[in-house]
């Protein structure tokens, strides 16, 4: 892949000596990772540490008649060999309920499965062994009597009287509905010259991380305190889970989260397996891990995107979008999962339909069902591309419908540039997006005009091509209304501690994660630039509740925008203390004074006053020496929450070109672009790299990734050979723009980049299918992901 | 993914390997293990003792000999890949070469070990049989040949013997006349093929004869084409297309009506590889 330069940095008012805002500079871990210096979770050896396999149910639906164990306690190795319903006396069940989502439903959930399996891959029996192996030799001793029992799969049929409930405590199998209906839609439609309708599929897949879930609990029977080292998004978050569970306070639980190798929401949510490994921990009081392993990843991550969605858009003949409608049912396996529920995606697939465009009439209803298939919650940018395919999918067709080019139908609708703040049909509030400019962006950037010839000209040789684009907006920087409103402890203030220490280099301890994603660098180029010393001068610490604030972690992208904020505003208090400390030591006004390059200077004339090293010796050796009642405060910490508005909306648009071969039904991806808006842009390469990564997965949802099962609930590709992953050589050059359009609630004014990639590109990817069959008849294809099979049958050729 | 305890030994030559296969009936010979360890660590099969056959002299060599090229099992893919012996005698291995895996597979993988295995979807033995190749074996009873259309039985299953072991593969080398064609479609590079097609002929006139097509991926075995191979001979492609009577099964990737769809579509590519001129 061609990675294109980046832009030079634009100069703002964030501009100081040693400004590190809008450069690429590389990551502060990078030598670190690329010599495998890494800790990642399998690094993690304690002494009489032992491992934990998982006996799961073949079964997506059974009744546990009995469980034999006496043969696999006396294998080699093992420590012990617990069922569900003894570590049920360890730890307490959970439900993944919402209050804000009104209604939300569903059962508890244990963290080994007590009586019944709701699907296949659910734990039914843990063994602790000395190694991996040795408890996976044991697993194939114990004896388990399932009683098998109709299994729900299908969620068109979930909600029938005739489908057995799963859960009897509920009375049915509806998890969550939501209803919205704003404005005059039957008016509206009633009143457009075309109105179109479709069904969207978007097909159930997973996030696949190139570190599986994994975790390592130590109980310490002595100090009465939990420590777990854990790939997550969210230590703090799982603190407060581990201590509510085992029943103790928070300070008794200590989250360590070293190395990610990535997450992509998949990280971020409560699994019954790592919950039941620590369990383990504090029933055997020694360190047990658990290393998920592709196999049991498949069926245990969060799935998500698994909906069916029929949509309905009006226009009038001069392209003006009149209505949107649509109709979503999603199934979520047999619990919501939590903390977070499985009610959010549908619930945000209702906020973000028809996001960018100024239309006052909309009607939606979701429904989430239950069903006996692996549980679904949030994956990278939850409910975009759900979304924008079916918003960008109705666009794109009412434009053919009613003849006009798609991107002049956009012009037509996308809120105006000018028009700030606004407001979505479904009440999502805009502070302040670019639409308009970004399109204008794209427009030249893909030299649209050349494009459409080139693709004409090559029709008549019976080449097809297509072109295809999608309009976003995106949700980052969420304040407490996405999960502290609901009831859920999930933070959404973050913190950064920042100190100078003795040699006068900066530490800064941050509440945000590394995922891989380049956290830590932007958290370095925050403080850097707001305290003025090089990046080298800066260590970032993250991911220790112990020892860092109190903080969200890593989703939504909020890493840079939260957390780069509390890290920059930490920089900006520590320099102020620091100069009060010069201010003694040189009989100067602080006010005169700055700190650049590490080094106190004048203000004005830049004139060297004094070194850093020179000022930490000073005030902290000889403090005799400072004026009497002067104290030196050297260490600071600084907290961040967005409070003038709910999300800070991000927007962008992005165009595929691709060519279809039509013998065969196989896409091949020409380019791709992306111009998107994501405020103050801190570092450009980590921005163009989140953005392409997220348009791979989106390329995966559109062209290769599924979660295959069949009507009995089993999973039929749970394998890296046969779950396609997009792989470099199939993926296009992908090249990205910019609209700098900065949020006023923070100083920095960077809102979120990491989903914006993954929200548009299914959608783009789905236009330029159609666009490129249009000529040849074929039916719209709306059913992900694009296989050569469904392409073929749509041109009508199996 | 751990596999179930095994035994390890290294075999020195031939008569051990074989002699060890007597002693152990449930044992597995080691090539390069790209097939076998993804078995083992999936537990679909838990062999009580690994005979690692890579410390065997002399299987390794890739030569040209009497109007043959002669493969030893041990030949790592990556070997063929970059041999101008094979480039030059054996060019449909040649192109089959880099559609198998990628390159860490092909470093390790043995072309043996994929005729040992058959795997259906698998290039090699589709190309082993569209060349009318053989198979050298040698077991408890001595040394034997097997001609390619005899080798491939069933899914995964050859006419080796329980005791026996491939050491070397021969095909025909490439004459002037010599004509092959190859192509294959996997939704990702280095994927198995959903279908592919291994084609090999002689320039007759303007024409061709002794067409062989042998498909993979659409059985349990490599399968000819028998009616579309007369069909491509007399230069109707189209009827060539219209006698293929293959009937393959569906599976993850595709449906076997999707499946033969595309064996018309990889006949009428490899039809025009074919009937390209040689410089
Ligand atoms: C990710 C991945 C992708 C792959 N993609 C492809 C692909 O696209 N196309 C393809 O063709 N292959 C593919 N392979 C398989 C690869 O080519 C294997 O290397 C090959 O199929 C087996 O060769 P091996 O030397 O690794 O055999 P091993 O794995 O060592 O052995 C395979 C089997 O053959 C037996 N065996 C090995 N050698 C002998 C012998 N000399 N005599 C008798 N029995 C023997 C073994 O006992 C075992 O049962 C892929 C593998 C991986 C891991």
């Amino acid at each position: 892949m061609k990675i294109t330069a980046d832009s030079p940095p634009v100069l703002s008012v964030l501009d100081r000596p040693n400004s590190y805002i809008g450069r690429a500079v590389p990551r502060p871990n990078l030598q670190r990772l690329t010599q495998g210096r890494g800790q990642y979770i399998s690094d993690v050896t304690l002494p009489r540490m032992a491992h934990v396999a998982y006996l799961r149910s073949p079964h997506a639906h059974a009744r546990i008649v009995s469980i034999a164990t006496e043969a696999a306690k006396k294998a080699p190795g093992v420590v012990a060999v617990v069922t569900g319903t003894e570590l049920a006396k360890v730890m307490t069940p959970w439900v993944g309920v919402l209050t804000h989502l009104k209604g939300i439903k569903s059962a508890p959930q244990y963290p080994i499965a007590v009586d019944r399996a709701c699907w296949q891959g659910e734990a039914v029996c843990a063994v602790v062994a000395r190694t991996r192996a040795q408890a996976e030799d044991a697993c194939e001793l114990i004896d388990i009597v399932y009683e098998e029992l109709p299994a729900v799969t299908n969620p068109e049929t979930a909600l029938d009287p005739a489908t057995p409930v799963i859960h009897a405590s509920l009375g049915d199998n509806l998890c969550f509905e939501r209803k919205l209906d704003v404005g005059e839609v039957d008016k509206a439609f009633a009143n457009s010259d075309a109105v179109v309708e479709a069904t969207f599929v978007t097909g159930r897949h997973t996030g696949v991380c190139t570190e599986p879930r994994a975790v390592v609990a130590d109980w310490n029977e002595g100090e009465q305190r939990m420590t777990v080292y854990h790939a997550t998004q969210a230590p703090h978050m799982m603190q407060n889970l581990f201590a509510k569970h085992l029943d103790l306070s928070e300070s008794q639980v200590r989250v360590l989260t070293k190395d990610v190798g990535g997450s992509f929401g998949i990280k971020v949510h409560t699994y019954a397996d790592e919950m039941a490994t620590v369990a383990l921990s504090k029933l055997l009081k020694r360190p047990v891990k658990f290393v998920a392993d592709r196999i049991e990843s498949f069926v245990t991550d969060i799935h998500a995107r698994d909906h069916r969605i029929k949509g309905k858009i009006g226009v009038t003949r001069d392209g003006v979008i009149t209505a949107f409608e649509i109709d979503d049912l999603t199934g979520i396996g047999p619990y919501s999962v939590y903390p977070r529920t499985s009610g959010i995606e549908a619930n945000q697939v209702v906020n973000l339909t028809g996001g960018p465009y100024n239309c006052p009439n909309y009607r939606a209803q979701a429904r989430v069902v239950f069903q006996n298939k692996n549980v679904m919650c949030q994956y990278r940018a939850v409910g975009h591309p759900i979304a924008v395919a079916v918003t960008e999918g109705l666009v794109e067709l009412a434009a053919a419908k009613i003849g006009m080019d798609p991107l002049e139908i956009r012009r037509r609708n996308l809120f105006p540039d000018d028009g700030y703040p606004a407001q979505t049909a479904s009440g999502l509030k805009l502070e302040q997006l670019s639409h308009h400019e970004a399109l204008a962006h794209l427009d030249t950037m893909i030299n649209y005009a050349a494009l459409r010839a080139e693709q004409k000209a090559l029709r008549d040789k019976g080449i097809y091509r297509g072109i295809g684009f999608a309009s976003f907006i995106e949700v980052t920087n969420p304040s407490a209304a996405f999960y502290g409103v609901g009831g859920a402890k999930i933070t959404s203030q973050d913190g950064a501690t920042v100190k100078l220490d003795a040699q006068g280099a900066i530490t800064i301890h941050s509440g945000v994660t590394e995922q891989g994603q380049g956290a830590e660098a932007v958290l370095a180029q925050c403080v850097a630039s707001s305290f003025g010393v090089s990046m080298d001068r800066v260590r970032v610490v993250t991911g220790d509740t112990d020892n860092t604030p109190y903080g969200g972690g890593t989703w939504a992208s909020r890493a840079a925008g939260i957390g780069g904020e509390a890290a920059w505003q930490a920089g900006k208090a520590l320099r102020g203390n620091v100069l009060a400390v010069a201010g003694a030591m040189l009989q100067a006004k602080p006010e005169e004074l700055d700190i650049r390059n590490g080094v106190v200077v004048d203000k004005t004339t830049g004139a060297e006053r004094l070194g850093l090293d020179e000022l930490a010796r000073v005030a902290y050796f000889r403090p005799d020496t400072l004026p009497p009642g002067f104290q030196a405060e050297l260490m600071v910490t600084r907290h961040y929450v967005p409070r003038g508005w709910p999300f800070a909306f991000t927007n962008g648009i992005q165009a595929s070109y691709l060519e279809v071969d039509t013998d065969t039904g196989f896409v091949k991806l020409l380019r791709h672009w992306c111009v998107e808006d994501c405020g103050t842009i801190i570092n450009p390469q980590l921005v163009n790299e989140q953005i392409r990564g997220g348009v791979v997965q989106g390329i995966g949802a559109a062209l290769f990734e599924q979660c295959l099962y069949d009507e009995r609930g089993q999973m039929l590709n749970g394998n890296m050979a046969d779950y396609l992953v997009p792989m470099a050589v199939e993926m296009p050059d992908i090249d990205c723009g910019h609209v700098v359009s900065p949020t006023a609630d923070s100083e920095l004014g960077a809102k979120g980049a990491g989903e914006a990639g993954t929200a548009g590109a299914p959608a783009c990817i789905m236009n330029a299918i159609n666009d490129a069959l249009r000529p040849l008849g074929a039916q719209p294809l709306t059913d992900m992901p694009f296989t050569p099979g469904k392409i073929l049958r749509a041109l009508g050729k199996v | 993914m751990k596999p179930a305890p095994f035994a390890y030994k290294k075999a020195r030559s031939l008569d051990e390997a074989i002699a060890l296969l007597g002693e152990n009936p449930d044992a597995r010979l080691l090539a390069g293990g790209q097939s076998l360890m993804a078995t083992l660590n999936m537990r679909l099969s838990a062999p009580s003792l690994l005979i690692d056959i890579n410390g065997i002299g002399g299987l390794g060599g890739i030569a040209h000999k009497s109007g043959a090229v002669e493969i030893g099992a041990l030949a790592r893919h990556t070997d063929a890949e970059r041999s101008a012996t094979i480039a030059q005698h054996a060019p449909l291995i040649a192109r089959a070469m880099p559609f198998i895996g990628h390159p860490a597979i092909r470093n390790r993988g043995t072309l043996g070990g994929s005729i040992a295995f058959a795997d259906p979807a698998a290039e090699l033995p589709a190309c082993l049989l569209a060349l009318d190749g053989e198979v050298d074996a040698q077991g408890p009873k001595g040394k034997r040949t097997i001609k390619a259309g005899d080798y491939f039985k069933g899914l995964y299953e050859t006419a080796l013997g329980p005791q026996e072991i491939l050491t070397a593969i021969r095909l025909p080398a490439a004459s002037a006349d010599t004509r092959v064609g190859f192509a294959e479609l996997a939704r990702r590079h280095g994927d198995y093929a959903i279908v592919g097609l291994a084609a090999s002929a002689r320039a007759d006139g303007k024409g061709l004869k002794d067409v062989r097509l042998a498909y993979f991926g659409v059985g349990n075995t490599p399968l000819r084409a028998a009616g579309s191979e007369a069909a491509l001979a007399r230069g109707d492609i189209d009827g060539a297309v219209a006698a293929l009577d293959l009937d393959p099964h569906d599976d993850i990737q595709a449906t076997g009506a999707v499946k033969k769809h595309l064996a018309g579509v990889l006949l009428r590519r490899v039809a025009a590889q074919l009937m390209e001129q040689r410089p």
